[in-house]
């Protein structure tokens, strides 16, 4: 009798076979609907398949580091798609090996500050407390100097080059993320399912990065995602200033530098390397958009 | 006599706050014995949840204190037992089912995954295949077919929810288990089916329970024993015949009753307990009650009442000596 009316029970609840999907597959079929964030997407990954296949499409000893006096700053032609700078060297060339620099650079930062500023944002907020205080008061320090200018300091105190533009990109982007990262924890670890998973006899760490992190990582995504956009901007205007990338290597920023004294007559020079950034910027904010709308299982429908 | 699970002994429990200092549980006094089924009954802010938790010993950090008082679960003393020792225990010996089942499954984790988790901290032994078996025989178990381990919770509706959540505490096996109202935000139809479940699968584990609730038509139907509480004390203890046929009761008791519609009687209101609960910051001296009783003497307003008992039946009260 037990045993049926348990039987009975589950029938009653049987009530439809509901169709099976990853969760992938769902996310995926939720960003598809999305026709922006679509477009941020298809750009990215043109962006990222030609930064790959950089090697295959231009020669980047003889296109874009070697001067060639005789064909300086020719508009762009058949030999030349975006023509050739003060130095004789192609733009097309420079432009996909930039989108390299570009591309590498913002992402090492990002994952970085990101997986520093997760764990010092997670800790903060479920711990709260002295913890708490002593976290964010060393945080907030690191957010009372603007974020450029924090930037500059560490390079210039440091000197140029790619690592130590990373280690300035990551440590201005740090307090960012772990003020997020506990605003959103502080958010959910009051709810219910934090305390039923204490009450299964979770462990902390645990809890913090299975029932905690998923739950606040809209946000965290959708931030991330805008600040790769912001540190592109921001490595090309270091570079603009000279402190970024240095001079042979082709970089965005550096480009749109040495293209300026040329504006007048030769408005391609800036053009073309400022248009790459508005590209990558805006696929990236699109991009970000788009994944928040699609990674928040509660707007599932 | 079977033996028994837990035994708690003269426990306090208050909450301590800048303001003001709350006296939650005041002497509390309970146990219960394996495969038992106890009813713990009173208005809200008697103290109930509180008691559940300290058994969980999941207090508020910081703010709720075991003043006074042991804890004995299973051989092992609670009050003293470390954090570590704690995370073993939860979910493993003792597991507990809230209030809401809305809220208390993670919407980012499919409801097996969820049900896993317990299995995975507790039963180490477990390979990958052995707890995906048991957790699809766990969820034919509730009554929820197996293939639907794989969605998510809100795909589910409230009654469901609380059978996963029910499935998530009993995974384990565990010897006793904390109800905390389980039923109160499910709608009637639903909580009939709720309970019959429960019922059924504590007595095939052999559980014992602590069913948490306001509602009497509850505990006639599924308890063994019930203890009323009020302010902090357990005021009235029995079997559900003392509780619901006996002559003998607590005028608090008596009130709860009368509270209650009664089909068989013909009465043109019905007799709800005036007054409200004393401020648990401020109770009253000697009995908790009698600034709502109706027999109040004058040794109530004085002496803390002392327990009579009568067989299973235990009363707190000046009345009956």
């Amino acid at each position: 009798m037990t045993d049926n009316t348990v039987l009975n029970n589950s029938k009653a609840v049987r009530k439809s076979k509901v169709k099976k999907r990853s969760q992938l597959k769902s996310i995926w079929f939720r960003y598809k609907k999305n026709k922006l964030a679509m477009l941020g997407l298809v750009l990215l990954i043109i962006l990222t398949l030609v930064s790959i296949c950089a090697p295959l499409l231009a020669n980047y000893n003889e296109d874009a580091i070697r001067q060639d006096m005789k064909n300086r700053l020719q508009f762009p032609n058949k030999d030349h798609i975006f023509g050739t700078d003060q130095y004789g060297r192609d733009l097309f060339a420079r432009i996909i090996f930039g989108a390299r620099v570009s591309l590498s650079i913002s992402l090492i930062t990002i994952a970085v500050s990101l997986s520093i500023g997760i764990i010092i944002g997670s800790v903060a907020g479920f711990y709260g407390g002295k913890i708490d205080d002593v976290l964010m008061r060393i945080m907030d320090v690191f957010l009372a100097i603007p974020q450029m200018l924090m930037a500059i300091s560490i390079v210039a105190a440091l000197g140029p080059g790619t690592g130590n533009l990373i280690a300035a990109m990551s440590i201005s982007n740090v307090p960012r993320f772990a003020r997020i990262v506990r605003s959103s924890i502080l958010t959910i670890k009051d709810q219910e399912f934090v305390e039923a998973a204490k009450a299964c006899g979770t462990r902390d760490g645990r809890i913090i990065a299975k029932h905690i992190v998923p739950n606040a990582i809209g946000p965290i995504i959708v931030q991330a995602t805008l600040n790769i956009a912001e540190t592109i901007i921001s490595i090309s205007g270091l570079s603009f200033l000279g402190l970024g990338i240095k001079a042979p290597t082709p970089e965005w920023g550096s480009m749109l530098s040495e293209g300026k004294e040329q504006m007048r007559y030769y408005p391609y020079l800036v053009i073309i390397p400022g248009m790459a950034i508005v590209f990558a910027v805006m696929a990236l904010n699109l991009m970000g958009d788009g994944l928040r709308d699609a990674l928040d299982p509660r707007l599932k429908n | 006599m079977a033996d028994k699970l837990l035994e708690i002994k003269d426990l306090n429990v208050i909450y301590e706050t800048d303001e003001s200092t709350v006296y939650a549980v005041n002497g509390l006094n309970l146990s219960i014995n394996e495969g038992e089924t106890l009813g713990l009954v009173g208005e809200t802010g008697a103290g109930k949840t509180t008691t559940a938790l300290s058994i969980m010993k999941l207090l508020p950090e910081k703010i709720g204190l075991i003043k006074k008082g042991e804890i004995i679960l299973d051989d092992i003393n609670v009050t003293n037992a470390t954090e570590h020792d704690m995370r073993l225990l939860r979910g493993d010996t003792v597991s507990m089912i809230f209030q809401d089942p809305m809220t208390s499954l993670n919407p980012t984790l499919t409801v097996g995954e969820q049900i896993a988790e317990v299995l995975e901290l507790h039963k180490k032994d477990m390979n990958k295949e052995q707890v995906q078996k048991r957790v699809e025989e766990i969820l034919e178990l509730v009554g929820l077919p197996a293939e639907r381990k794989s969605e998510y919770p809100h795909q589910f509706s409230g009654g469901m929810k609380q059978r996963v959540v029910i499935a998530i505490a009993l995974a384990c096996e565990p010897k006793l288990l904390l109800a905390d109202e389980p039923t109160t935000a499910l709608d009637v139809t639903i909580q009939a089916q709720v309970l019959e479940m429960m019922k059924e699968l504590k007595d095939k584990l052999n559980t014992a329970m602590l069913l948490i609730t306001h509602d009497l038509g509850v505990v006639a139907e599924t308890c063994d024993r019930v203890a009323i509480m009020y302010a902090g004390e357990i005021i009235e203890l029995g079997t559900v015949e003392d509780i619901f046929n006996g002559n003998k009761h607590h005028p608090y008791t008596d009130g709860l009753f009368g509270s209650l519609p009664d089909l068989t009687k013909k009465t043109r209101r019905l007799s709800p307990i005036e007054g409200l609960m004393p401020d648990p910051t401020d109770l009253p001296s000697g009995c908790p009650f009698h600034t709502r009783c109706n027999k109040c003497m004058d040794i109530c307003k004085t002496e803390k009442p002392k327990i009579t008992v009568d067989n299973s039946h235990m009363i707190k009260c000046h009345l009956f000596k």
